[in-house]
């Protein structure tokens, strides 16, 4: 489904002392089956911004299109209910979001909430369970009594069984140990492709950015900062600095090599093994 | 006088349950920065939880700047250990930023002059005194965390413990208020531990103790832990980036005789190599 926000402003708690301009007239438009990766430093607008995808909140003046939705200032949604099953949103630590008996009953809570026959829910609870590596033996296992990684898992696929057309991901592997955020990542980037969706990732991970995203957004103050694919955006170290943000670890080291041996050295989709031989080429190199 | 030892402690929830921790030894000294580090679910939190007594050990002893801690004096332990979770909406009482930081300090009985100036000096150590006066439940993720670890360096204890606490932060925040801890904890010579994921983090501690099932793996400094990049992983664990590039530079043949710390190090040793050619 394509994302569109025509000058989207939303503004909490308008006319009083507290008044917050949390979105500044963004715009912006992201087409079906991208992977976007959302960033800005802490109080950007990225959370108010992913609000305004299922019609959590609407926008205090310009539009939101999700598809054929359209979210407008002061008028209900027409199909509120039909567009929350199509935009799936992982908030941050989902987990805490548990609540049933058994992992196979939190599965279904979603798609049973969206009045989805209980036949197709026992086929959805076991489809979304193998997409995220849950194994059948926990199905009847009561969430809390599984680790926190596990945990997760099910509250993801709890969010997959209402089969979602767009996935906006809040910081999904915030709190997991190394091997577990890669392979949350990689499994969100396999059912991203699998399944076609639109993915939206609001990440404060710059190598998150890179390795999965084809388009970065960048938030600054409520505004749309600078937005590009992620070499685009992140050959750009200053302009991100002035925003509090930074580039990928790997694009901070070539700037700094290419200084120290005065030999300009771009990103060009290297991994860690092929820096090092251009490394061992340069540090080789015969000073003439 | 170790700021905190463990002492062959082992835990487990209940006696037909399995231990969560085993046989775990360490020590923090005052004015020393340890990362511990281990996979989810490999004990990292429940020793946190033990410091400050929101767990007791089934067995061993753990020691307070040299107090054992027991059930009887809790309460005046953890006056001496300050804690930030990961979740900061789990530690929110007040209903401004400035009643929050006050919380633990009217739980002591501090004066209320001296409370004042408290709270304004570890709001501004955050970099939150603008916010004196805001609910925290409207602040955002990070910023709650700022507000968190200000109602904790208010109470000026001798240990700060922070479980995750920057997990959920930008890459500014994080490094602000790793900064702020860990100047606070130079300049007061108080302990500081750090239970984190971030790499990166792990390599400016002074020591790091690596966590897994339960037990420790081991307790080393970060320049020795980077060496056993292979092993690191195979428990769930990694080496930093620059860790990894190192590495991949050794298996070239390009002789590097020390485990750079960071990117200066590598590039300055490579740029060694580069002139005595």
């Amino acid at each position: 489904m394509d994302i569109t926000f025509e000058k989207v402003d939303y503004t909490y708690q308008a006319n009083s002392p507290f008044e917050h301009k949390a979105l500044d007239s963004m715009s912006f438009h992201l087409p079906s089956g991208s992977f976007t990766a959302i960033v800005g430093h802490t109080g950007s607008g990225k959370s108010t911004l992913i609000q305004h995808l299922n019609g959590l909140i609407r926008p205090t003046n310009g539009k939101v299109r999700i598809g054929d939705y359209v979210l407008e200032p002061k008028k209900k949604p027409k199909h509120a209910k039909a567009l929350r099953e199509k935009v799936g949103i992982v908030f941050q630590y989902p987990e805490h979001q548990l609540f049933e008996e058994t992992v196979e009953k939190d599965i279904a809570f979603g798609p049973r909430n969206f009045g989805v026959p209980e036949q197709e829910i026992q086929k959805r609870v076991a489809e979304s369970a193998r997409a995220v590596g849950l194994g059948e033996d926990l199905l009847k296992r009561s969430p809390f009594e599984l680790s926190g990684g596990q945990m997760r898992r099910v509250a993801i696929a709890g969010i997959l069984a209402v089969r979602p057309r767009v996935l906006v991901l809040d910081e999904p592997t915030a709190g997991l140990d190394p091997r577990g955020q890669k392979e949350i990542m990689d499994m969100f980037y396999r059912i991203h492709k699998e399944q076609q969706l639109t993915t939206l990732l609001v990440t404060h991970s710059m190598e998150d950015a890179l390795a999965y995203a084809d388009h970065v957004l960048v938030l600054d103050k409520g505004k749309k900062y600078m937005e590009g694919t992620p070499v685009e955006v992140f050959s750009q170290r200053e302009a991100l600095q002035q925003v509090q943000l930074d580039v990928p670890e790997m694009f901070q080291f070539l700037l700094k090599a290419s200084d120290q041996f005065g030999k300009p050295l771009a990103y060009q989709g290297q991994d860690v093994e092929r820096l090092a031989e251009q490394l061992a080429a340069l540090a080789g190199d015969r000073d003439e | 006088m170790h700021a905190i030892e463990f002492r062959n402690v082992s835990f487990r929830y209940e006696e037909d349950q399995p231990y969560v921790l085993r046989n775990v030894s360490f020590q923090v000294e005052t004015g020393e920065w340890l990362a511990i580090i281990g996979h989810n679910g490999s004990g990292k939190s429940t020793i946190a939880k033990l410091m400050n007594g929101l767990l007791f050990p089934s067995e061993g002893e753990i020691f307070i700047n040299g107090i054992p801690l027991t059930e009887e004096n809790i309460w005046e332990i953890r006056s001496q250990v300050g804690m930030v979770f990961q979740n900061p909406d789990n530690q929110f009482v007040g209903t401004t930023v400035r009643d929050d930081v006050a919380f633990g300090l009217e739980n002591r009985g501090v004066p209320r002059t001296e409370m004042m100036e408290r709270i304004t000096s570890s709001l501004e150590q955050v970099r939150m005194h603008d916010y004196l006066l805001h609910e925290p439940y409207r602040l955002s993720g990070g910023q709650k965390q700022r507000v968190a670890i200000a109602g904790v360096l208010a109470i000026s204890p001798r240990v700060i413990i922070l479980d995750e606490a920057t997990a959920m932060l930008d890459p500014l925040g994080r490094k602000e208020i790793l900064d702020t801890v860990h100047r606070v904890q130079a300049e007061q010579q108080i302990g500081l531990i750090t239970i984190t994921h971030d790499l990166n983090e792990v390599m400016q501690a002074e020591r790091v103790l690596v966590m897994n099932n339960g037990e420790v793996w081991m307790t080393t400094v970060p320049r020795e832990l980077v060496k056993k990049q292979t092993e690191l992983q195979q428990i769930g664990l990694d080496v930093p980036f620059v860790s990894q590039l190192a590495h991949a530079l050794q298996k070239l043949g390009v002789p590097l005789t020390e485990e750079p710390i960071d990117h200066e190090e590598l590039l300055d040793t490579l740029w060694t190599l580069h002139s005595r050619k």
